[in-house]
């Protein structure tokens, strides 16, 4: 899977204005940091609900600047949340790197 | 004209998640729009309410207040509810999606949106609202807001409704004379500063005008809603028409112009009420019995040289202050059974 649909970041970019795409961007990956330590934070306490929406919310991002690989895996651990099962393994470990690679590459297209 | 350039609106977008707000916001003010955003159901529920927004994208999950409640609340709300929402949410919230559609959302949009369909939607739902706004305005003319909210939201389906309601038939004595001795613009310019005093008696008494023929008008009270003191709001919008008209025809007689005397006929009871015609021109009439004796009840206003006549179901609806005389029972043309006439006294 591609770390980025460029397709997707494309229309993105062009339907917010290309000197806009430089904001929304520093959003994304300050927000995606707070969701991962939410998420982190939410498993430790044991609470679904929170883990649940912190990866609702890191799901529905990703998606919109086509970061297809990290919304396949926020999307896995929103199920997990809804379920009510956090035996989520090395997924956060798995996500957070699945992120690096997405902040990369959205650093050398701004 | 392949895709003409939509007037900017003033748009509401209601989303918790930061990126999404932002990008929304933007795309829509690309497209030349006023764009507002709230971080919550609640905040978005307070600006829609004390801002004049033409739309509002709404997020279904959300806290303090989720997309359903706030959009709950807009529809109960008689000011909000002709604003269209479309709602704003993940592929994998379809099913709340079809239930906020169902309960009165305008439209929806899957996340991450496109700017394709948001520019298509948008634009589609802000020309129905301008066209359901036309056909509200044209509405308000003839019906207080209430009843005009009501057609709207039933609809302009055909087909008729048994009723209880009464019926108001109002005709200017010798109107016919008045307009052969004068000049045709002065006939109109009486007759419209005329029926702008009638409709304002109507609609102030919850009623809706039905027909203006001529110089004569029918009015309905309690239909398409129902009041169940229609017989009394009736007869009051009656007085008020009266009272009025003395006053007008004071000033008239003041400056030496033509004053107006006019005959009211009342009656109550069941009839059918609905709209007729085609889909292309129709309009919300009444019919039956009742309707026909109202206007046989004011044609008699003539004979009885009294102003206002009602029948006796209207009278069994009057509060005991109404002062009315017993004119007794009265044959009518193509009527097989005599009815009891009585005056309302006053106005």
């Amino acid at each position: 899977m591609p770390v980025l649909d460029l397709n997707t970041f494309n229309t993105l970019k062009e339907s917010t204005g290309a000197d806009f795409i430089s904001e929304l961007i520093d959003a994304f990956l300050d927000d995606a940091i707070i969701q991962m330590d939410e998420m982190r934070t939410a498993l430790d306490a044991n609470d679904a609900e929170t883990f649940r929406r912190a990866a609702h919310s890191l799901k529905s991002n990703a998606a919109t600047f086509g970061a297809t690989d990290l919304t396949a895996l926020a999307r896995e651990l929103e199920m997990m949340g809804r379920e009510k099962n956090l035996a989520v393994g090395n997924r956060l470990e798995v996500i957070k790197e699945a992120f690096e690679l997405v902040k990369r590459q959205l650093n050398e297209l701004r | 004209m392949l895709n003409p350039i939509p007037e900017p609106a003033h748009l509401l977008v209601v989303d918790d998640n930061k990126v999404n707000r932002m990008a929304l916001s933007r795309s829509l003010e690309v497209q030349g729009h006023v764009v507002e955003t709230a971080e919550n159901g609640r905040e978005g529920l307070e600006k829609f309410r004390s801002g004049a927004f033409d739309l509002m994208l709404l997020d279904i999950e959300m806290p303090v207040m989720n997309g359903f409640e706030v959009l709950e609340a807009c529809l109960n709300d008689l000011d909000l509810r002709q604003i269209p929402i479309i709602m704003t949410s993940a592929m994998e919230e379809l099913d709340a999606v079809v239930k906020c559609v169902e309960l009165g959302a305008e439209d929806y949009l899957t996340k991450p949106v496109n700017p394709i369909l948001l520019r298509a939607r948008v634009n589609a739902s802000l020309e129905k609202k301008r066209l359901r706004d036309e056909q509200r305005k044209l509405f308000r003319t003839f019906a207080t807001k209430e009843v005009a909210e009501e057609l709207l939201r039933t609809g302009f389906s055909l087909g008729g409704q048994l009723v209880t309601a009464s019926v108001l038939v109002a005709d200017i004595r010798s109107f016919t004379t008045i307009a052969e001795s004068q000049d045709p613009s002065d006939s109109i310019e009486l007759l419209n500063q005329y029926f702008s005093m009638m409709f304002d008696a109507v609609t102030q008494n919850g009623g809706i005008i039905n027909q203006i023929v001529g110089d004569g008008l029918l009015a309905v009270f309690g239909a398409p809603i129902f009041y169940e003191d229609h017989r009394e709001r009736a007869v009051k919008a009656a007085l008020q028409m009266l009272d009025q008209l003395k006053v007008f025809n004071e000033k008239q007689l003041a400056q030496n112009k033509t004053a107006i005397r006019i005959g009211i006929g009342i009656t109550s009871g069941k009839m059918v009420a609905g709209y007729t015609g085609t889909h292309n021109r129709a309009i919300y009439t009444c019919i039956g019995d009742t309707v026909n004796l109202a206007d046989r009840i004011e044609e008699y206003t003539k004979e009885a040289l009294r102003p206002l006549l009602i029948d006796a179901y209207t009278r069994e609806g009057l509060a005991s202050q109404y002062k009315v005389e017993d004119l007794g029972k009265i044959i009518f043309k193509g009527k097989n059974q005599a009815v009891n006439v009585f005056a309302v006294m006053g106005g």
